[in-house]
C-alpha cells in the first residue's frame, strides 16, 4: 500500500505520487487493475452477531465495516429525546485503531467520526419510516475494520443491510458510492491512494430506485462543469452496489427460508 | 438553553408565504441580506455583517513543529466558536452537532481545497513551520452563519500579514514588523460557501435564509465555489431528497452569487488597503455606525381654523363693546392670577371630599390659567387662545380632566354670570370648541 522508509529518527509514509505512480495509466488501467467505470468487489454477510436485532458485514475491495442494529425499543437515555410521533434514531460511527497503515488511536468524541455519526444519522432518519414506531429509539453502530477508501459508503451500505436484516421498513435501499474526477477523467469508487493524491471526489448516498440523493459530500475543487458527469457516475455507481445488495438480501433470505422449512 | 419553540402559526405562515413565492422580509428568493465587510487594526482582524448576522474573524500565526507525514508544509486551522453571546441556542462548552457539521464545511472550503499555499508557510523543513489559526466568532445569529463565516475566514486570511523571516544556514531570523514589512500569505482564491434552504421537499429553494426560516426549513445544501467556477465544497444534509436537476441548478445559481460576493470583498481589502496607506484612521470604532438621534423634527398638525374664525368675527361683533374693564385680577404668583373666584362643585360628589378639593383647585388653576393667558393675548384672538389650552395640555397628565371641568366651567359660568363677565366667557368658547378640535386632531 504505502512504503515505509526507515530513518534513522521516525518512519516516513511516503505517498504514491512522490514514487511517480500515475492513478490512471494510458491503457485507462487504475492502480488496482480496474477501469475507470468499475466498482471494487463486493462482498456482504448479514446476521453476523446473535446479541443485535439486525447486523451486518461488508467489504468493498479492501475497506472492511461491520454494522449492527438495535431497535426499535424504548428511548434509554435522556427522557427528552423522545418524539411522540416517530423513533428517534441513533448512529455511532467509530473507527478501529488498526483500521489505517499507521495505527492511530481515535477518540470516540472526535471532530471527523462525530460529523460521520452525525451524517449516517440524517440518511437514515430520511429513510427508514419511522412514523411507525413513535416514542422509541433505533440504534445504529458502524465500526471500520480497515479503511482503504470509501469509508463512509462502506458504512452506509452496512448499515443498510443491517436495518433490512432487523426487520425495520424502510422507503428503499440507501446506497452510497463515491466518485472522483482525476486527470480530466471521472472515476468510480475511490480507493484510499486516488483519495490521497488529492483530487477531488464526490461521495453520493441515495435512493436507488427514485434516484433521490439523501447526502451528497464534495471535497476538493471540482469545476463546475465537470459536477455533472462525475454525479452521473456516482448514481450509476450506487445502481450498481443496489443490484449486489438487493441479490446478496434474496439468497440470504431464501437460504433462510430453505433452512426453516427444510427441518 | 434551550430555543424558544416556534410556534405552528408562524410556522405556517412563513411557508405559506414562501409557497406564494414572497420572503417573511420582502426579499426576493434569489437575494442576499446587505452584506458589509469591515476591518479591524489588527492585521487579519475582520468583521462580516451578513443582515444581522455578525460575525468577527481573527487570524494568528505562530512557529511550530511540521506533522511527521509533511514536513514541508506548514498547516492551517480553522475554528468556529458559537458562544451563547449569539444566541440562547448555543451552549457554552462542547459544540453542538450543527456547530461541528459547519467546522468541518469552514475547514474543507478553505483547508482541503487549498485556498491557502501551506508550503510556502514552511521555514526549515521538518523543523520549523508557520502554523496559522483563523480564529471566527459568531457574534450574533440571524440566519445563515455558514456564509457569513466563510466570507469572515477567507477575507480575515487575504488580509492577514505574517512577519517576515530569514534563513541562513542554521539561523532563522524572524523580523519584527518595525524591521521588515509584514508578508501576506499566499492566497491562490477565494472561496465562499453560499447556502439554500429548501421546502416542502426541495420544492422551494431560498437563498441566504433568515433565523425564521431556518427554523422553517426541511434541509439545507452548502456549496463553496471561488471566482473560476470551481466548486470547493458540496454538502447537503437535513434529511432530505433531492434529484441531480436541483442540485446542478443550485450550483449555477451559486455562480453568480459567488461572483458578487468576492467582487465585494476585494472592495473592502481595496479600501482597507488604500485608508491603511494613506494613514487614515481605520478600525472597527471607524467602520461601525453610531445610532444615535441627531435630527429630531416633528410634523406640524394642520386645523381648519376657517370656519373657528369667523364663528369667532361673529361673536365679537355680536357681542358689543366691553363695558367693564377685568380688573378685579388677583395676581398670587408669577404665571398664576386669579379673576373671580371659584363657584361651588356641582358634580355632586359627597363622599370624598379630598377629590372634590382637588378639582376645584384644578379648576381654579386651568381657569386662572386660561384667564391669564387671554388676558394677555387680547390683540392675537386666533392664534392664542389655542396657544392657552395647549399650554393646560404641558401642565400634567390630569389635563384631561382639566379641560373638561373648563369647558362645563366655562359653560356654566356663561350661563350663570351674565353681566360682567359675559364677553370673556365668550370669547372663550370659540378657544375651547378650537381645544377640543386640537385634542381630537392630536388624537
Amino acid at each position: 500500500m504505502c512504503h515505509k522508509i526507515r530513518h534513522p529518527r521516525y518512519w516516513l509514509i511516503v505517498p504514491f505520487k512522490m514514487a511517480g505512480l500515475e492513478i490512471i495509466s494510458d491503457q485507462g488501467y487504475r492502480i488496482d487493475g480496474r477501469r475507470s467505470s468499475e466498482l471494487r468487489k463486493v462482498c456482504a454477510r448479514m446476521g453476523v452477531f446473535t446479541q443485535a436485532d439486525g447486523s451486518a458485514y461488508i467489504e468493498q475491495g479492501n475497506t472492511k465495516a461491520l454494522a449492527t442494529v438495535y431497535g426499535p425499543h424504548e428511548v434509554r437515555k435522556g427522557r427528552g429525546k423522545i418524539q411522540h410521533d416517530r423513533a428517534v434514531v441513533n448512529c455511532q460511527f467509530s473507527m478501529a485503531t488498526f483500521s489505517t497503515g499507521e495505527r492511530k488511536s481515535r477518540p470516540k468524541g472526535d471532530r471527523r467520526s462525530q460529523e460521520m455519526s452525525m451524517h449516517l444519522r440524517q440518511t437514515f432518519e430520511a429513510v427508514i419510516v419511522t412514523e411507525l414506531f413513535p416514542r422509541s429509539q433505533i440504534d445504529i453502530y458502524v465500526q471500520i475494520l480497515q479503511a482503504d477508501g470509501g469509508n463512509y459508503c462502506a458504512c452506509v451500505n452496512a448499515a443498510t443491510l443491517a436495518v433490512i436484516d432487523a426487520g425495520i421498513p424502510m422507503k428503499d435501499y440507501v446506497c452510497a458510492c463515491t466518485a472522483g474526477f482525476i486527470q480530466d477523467s471521472p472515476l468510480l469508487d475511490i480507493s484510499y491512494v486516488e483519495e490521497s493524491a488529492g483530487a477531488p471526489f464526490l461521495t453520493v448516498a441515495m435512493m436507488p430506485k427514485s434516484e433521490q440523493i439523501v447526502l451528497l459530500e464534495m471535497n476538493s475543487r471540482l469545476h463546475a462543469d465537470n459536477m455533472e458527469k462525475v454525479l452521473d457516475l456516482a448514481t450509476q455507481g450506487c445502481k450498481d452496489v443496489f443490484a449486489v445488495l438487493d441479490r446478496h438480501v434474496r439468497d440470504h433470505v431464501s437460504e433462510s427460508h430453505a433452512l426453516m422449512t427444510a427441518s | 438553553m434551550k430555543e424558544v419553540p416556534i410556534s405552528t402559526c408562524e410556522r405556517e405562515f412563513i411557508l405559506k408565504a414562501i409557497r406564494d413565492r414572497k420572503r417573511i422580509d420582502g426579499r426576493q428568493t434569489y437575494d442576499y441580506r446587505r452584506l458589509k465587510v469591515s476591518f479591524g487594526m489588527e492585521r487579519g482582524c475582520c468583521i462580516v455583517e451578513l443582515g444581522d448576522t455578525k460575525v468577527l474573524a481573527q487570524v494568528s500565526g505562530k512557529i511550530e513543529e511540521p506533522k511527521k507525514n509533511r514536513p514541508t508544509e506548514g498547516s492551517i486551522i480553522i475554528n468556529l466558536e458559537l458562544s451563547p453571546m449569539a444566541s440562547p441556542a448555543f451552549e457554552p462548552g462542547r459544540p453542538t452537532e450543527s456547530g461541528i457539521e459547519m467546522n468541518r464545511i469552514l475547514e474543507r472550503n478553505i483547508r482541503d481545497s487549498r485556498a491557502v499555499d501551506t508550503e510556502s508557510l514552511c521555514i526549515v523543513a521538518g523543523e520549523k513551520v508557520w502554523s496559522i489559526r483563523a480564529d471566527v466568532h459568531v457574534l450574533n445569529d440571524e440566519g445563515n452563519i455558514m456564509d457569513a463565516a466563510s466570507i469572515a475566514a477567507i477575507t480575515a486570511l487575504a488580509h492577514f500579514r505574517r512577519p517576515d523571516v530569514t534563513v541562513m544556514g542554521e539561523e532563522v531570523t524572524i523580523h519584527s514588523p518595525e524591521d521588515r514589512d509584514p508578508v501576506p500569505l499566499s492566497v491562490h482564491h477565494m472561496p465562499v460557501c453560499v447556502t439554500f434552504a429548501f421546502f416542502d421537499q426541495g420544492e422551494f429553494l431560498l437563498v441566504d435564509p433568515n433565523r425564521l426560516e431556518e427554523r422553517v426549513m426541511d434541509g439545507r445544501m452548502v456549496v463553496g465555489m471561488n471566482m473560476h467556477r470551481e466548486i470547493c465544497t458540496l454538502m447537503m444534509s437535513g434529511g432530505m431528497l433531492l434529484v441531480k436537476e436541483q442540485v446542478l441548478r443550485c450550483s449555477q445559481i451559486a455562480t453568480v452569487k459567488v461572483a458578487e460576493i468576492i467582487e465585494l470583498i476585494q472592495k473592502a481589502l481595496d479600501k482597507d488597503a488604500q485608508a491603511r496607506q494613506a494613514g487614515e484612521k481605520c478600525g472597527f470604532a471607524e467602520s461601525v455606525p453610531a445610532n444615535k438621534i441627531t435630527t429630531n423634527k416633528k410634523e406640524p398638525t394642520l386645523i381648519d381654523t376657517t370656519a373657528a374664525a369667523q364663528q369667532a368675527s361673529q361673536v365679537i361683533q355680536e357681542a358689543g363693546p366691553v363695558d367693564k374693564p377685568m380688573s378685579n385680577m388677583i395676581v398670587q404668583a408669577p404665571g398664576t392670577a386669579q379673576i373671580g373666584e371659584g363657584l361651588v362643585n356641582t358634580w355632586q360628589i359627597d363622599d370624598v371630599d379630598m377629590e372634590s378639593e382637588e378639582e376645584e383647585e384644578g379648576r381654579k388653576k386651568s381657569v386662572t390659567n386660561g384667564k391669564e393667558a387671554e388676558a394677555t393675548s387680547k390683540p392675537t384672538e386666533r392664534k392664542r387662545p389655542v396657544k392657552a389650552v395647549s399650554h393646560a395640555d404641558d401642565s400634567g397628565s390630569e389635563e384631561e380632566e382639566k379641560v373638561m371641568l373648563y369647558q362645563g366651567d366655562a359653560e356654566m359660568k356663561s350661563t350663570e354670570d351674565s353681566t360682567a363677565l359675559q364677553q370673556p366667557p365668550n370669547s372663550d368658547k370659540p378657544a375651547k370648541k378650537k381645544g377640543k378640535k386640537k385634542k381630537a386632531a392630536q388624537k
